[in-house]
């Protein structure tokens, strides 16, 4: 229970983010909801029950705020940013690529760009990976599960 | 006899060659997965998902259990060997499984993990076929109100039990109610929060929650880490336990079995909580409290048969309520939703042969993993040599495959990608992503059984208090929050006087 960042700005506290986040995704709901018919206890329309969660969310997200200015708590440090932006990235490009230019292709680019995320990027490491995998895919997923994939796009 | 008749039904069809194949496919690739390090059996689970989809029912549930107690024995093999766990569970194992394995008894260690295991999980196998039948049978009476009290209390419990704040439990679990909510509304065939996307109109695919949380987020923190130097303790020269380990190990087997198979039915808890409980246990009535910590085989063996022993019978509320007790068996009852199974009581009558077959299947892969593993303990040492940096890319090519081939539609693979980066950012903040996933399962049958129940009672929601099988849950999940609550509120009055 280290509570030492109690005078460092809010910014970096823990409880303070997660307050906001949960606070804005539960009026989020709460908002979306009211597209749709609320109905009654007795019959519950489309937006009964996600606008009480909807509520109960923003309740637990003020109140982590609240807390979290009163108490100071824990600092968020050290977000990894890197790694991440670079393990979506490459995800994404996967799928970007997957309908377009065929497995092989979407394989052999999400793990040039997946493997960046790690420590010392190693490139002929990386393509002997890339191929390793890319073989274990086709070998697993295309010719013993059956999965409808396209090798390559256009062959 | 009817208990013979159906554990002759379940290991008929367990014991058919394809689904004997497949248990020994899940218990080998878990354990392989399970050994390689920083993954989890949650995040094995999550990235074999899609191995499973291809196959019938029955086999494709087998083989995620197999996985599932494979991975954990695997868990214990880096426990024990690298002092990283793979899990909260494992944890436990480590305080006198690394120190035994320095002392050069890393094969005496792992030996009895695998025994005590394997004698847990023949014991609970029998309690899930005790217990099973007349809890499903209790099940079939229960009303839309006893379903959604019993399902408040899940969710308040493992709110609870995530180690971390418990405000940002309760969070988490509204928000995965709300997640579940995404998409086409069955009453009234709205599509709420879909925001126009075709694919949201269907709801978030389970596969999507579940790989992005518990793989990719994961990934993530694993890598802003420095890669953990492996630190092998020692070379193992033989497996056999002595005579004293063995009569060491009885009654601690004994207690942890016991001690885990009461936890593990508890929905919600998850096998965290009783592996800590019967280490502490084992302590306070040990001659020689000292020995703990610098390899004593108490402390292996009882936390190791508690984790299975919790492990198996989560299967209980799992198989028999449609409630899952942990993160692990959410991944289960998915898995059995996308299989074309509704989970719950109805089940065991309407599916005899899928019920006693996970059972059966159950005991078969305890055998099979002290029967491969103890011989095969060399390779699983060799591949805890595997460096990660060759490991992600693989995890993250399972997670893209999973959830593109779900329905060949690469909006799946943006989403999860989505709810990873939220992942992230959610553990990062504090909050643990397990109670979320179990609201994400629950939410649309929680939503529905309060619908029906307020219908049925005209609205008044009194009816949750005036049924007595509704009141006890919720007197049990208000019992659980107090306990939570009231010793923070003292302790912090004492702190402040």
């Amino acid at each position: 229970m280290r509570r030492e960042s109690g005078r460092r700005g809010v910014a970096a506290n823990q409880d303070v983010l997660a307050g906001v986040l949960f606070l804005l995704i539960g009026l989020g709901a709460v908002a979306g909801a009211r597209d749709f018919e609320m109905g009654t206890a007795m019959r519950m329309g489309p937006a009964y029950f996600p606008t009480v969660l909807g509520w109960v969310l923003y309740g637990f997200g003020a109140f982590l705020l609240l807390r979290g200015i009163a108490r100071g708590g824990d600092a968020a440090v050290s977000w990894g940013w890197r790694p991440l932006a670079l393990v979506t990235l490459a995800i994404v490009l996967f799928g970007f690529s997957v309908t377009r230019f065929g497995l092989v292709p979407a394989l052999v680019v999400m793990v040039l760009v997946c493997a960046a995320a790690g420590r010392g990027y190693r490139l002929r490491e990386t393509v002997v990976l890339a191929a390793v995998l890319s073989a274990f895919a086709v070998g697993v997923f295309v010719y013993a599960l059956q999965l409808p994939f396209r090798l390559v796009a256009g062959l | 006899m009817e208990l013979l008749a159906n554990l002759g039904l379940g290991f008929g069809v367990a014991l058919s060659a394809q689904n004997l194949a497949y248990c020994f496919a899940g218990v080998a690739l878990g354990t392989l997965i399970g050994v390689l390090p920083g993954i989890s059996p949650l995040v094995a689970i999550g990235m074999l998902f899609p191995l499973t989809f291809t196959l019938p029912p029955v086999a494709s549930l087998i083989m995620l259990a197999g996985i599932y107690y494979g991975a954990q024995y695997g868990g214990a093999i880096t426990s024990i060997l690298l002092n990283t766990p793979g899990e909260t569970a494992s944890a436990v194992t480590c305080l006198d499984g690394y120190p035994m394995a320095r002392q050069g008894r890393a094969g005496p260690a792992l030996a009895i993990a695998a025994l005590a295991s394997f004698f847990a999980g023949c014991v609970c196998t029998l309690v899930i076929a005790l217990a099973g039948p007349p809890l499903a049978e209790l099940a079939l009476r229960f009303g839309p109100a006893e379903y959604f009290s019993l399902m408040l209390m899940a969710l308040v419990a493992s709110a609870v039990l995530t180690h971390g704040d418990l405000v940002k439990g309760l969070a988490m679990v509204v928000l995965g109610l709300l997640a579940g909510l995404v998409g086409t509304d069955v009453n009234s065939g709205v599509a709420r929060y879909a925001f126009d996307v075709l694919e949201l109109a269907d709801g978030i695919g389970f596969t999507v929650i579940a790989v992005g949380l518990f793989a990719v987020a994961e990934i993530v923190r694993n890598l802003e880490r420095d890669e953990p130097r492996v630190a092998l303790a020692g070379r193992i020269t033989h497996l056999m336990p002595t005579r004293r380990d063995l009569r060491d190990s009885i009654w601690p087997t004994l207690r942890g079995t016991a001690i885990g198979a009461f936890f593990g039915l508890l929905p919600g808890t998850g096998p965290a909580l009783p592996t800590f409980a019967t280490y502490l246990v084992e302590k306070k009535i040990a001659r020689d409290p000292a020995r703990f910590g610098s390899g004593a085989i108490e402390g292996v063996a009882a936390p190791e048969a508690a984790n299975n022993a919790a492990a198996q019978t989560a299967f209980i509320p799992t198989l028999t309520l449609g409630i899952p007790g942990s993160a692990v068996m959410t991944l289960m009852v998915g898995a059995m939703v996308m299989q074309g199974i509704a989970p719950g009581p109805q089940v065991m009558t309407a599916r005899p042969d899928l019920f006693w077959g996970i059972v059966a299947s159950m005991w078969i892969g305890n055998l099979l993993l002290v029967v491969l593993n103890l011989p095969l303990v060399g390779i699983w040492v060799g591949l805890l040599r595997v460096p990660y940096r060759w490991l992600f890319p693989a995890i993250v090519m399972f997670c893209c495959i999973g959830n593109y081939s779900v329905s060949n539609n690469p909006v799946d693979v943006y989403l999860c990608a989505g709810v990873g980066v939220l992942g992230y950012v959610l553990a990062k903040l504090g909050c643990e992503p397990a109670p979320l996933v179990l609201g994400y399962v629950l939410g649309p049958l929680m939503e529905e059984y309060l619908r029906r129940a307020l219908l049925l009672a005209r609205g008044d929601p009194s009816v949750f208090f005036t049924r007595p099988i509704s009141l006890a849950f919720l007197v049990a999940a208000a019992a659980i929050l107090a306990v939570m609550i009231i010793p923070a509120v003292r302790g912090r009055r004492g702190g402040a006087g």
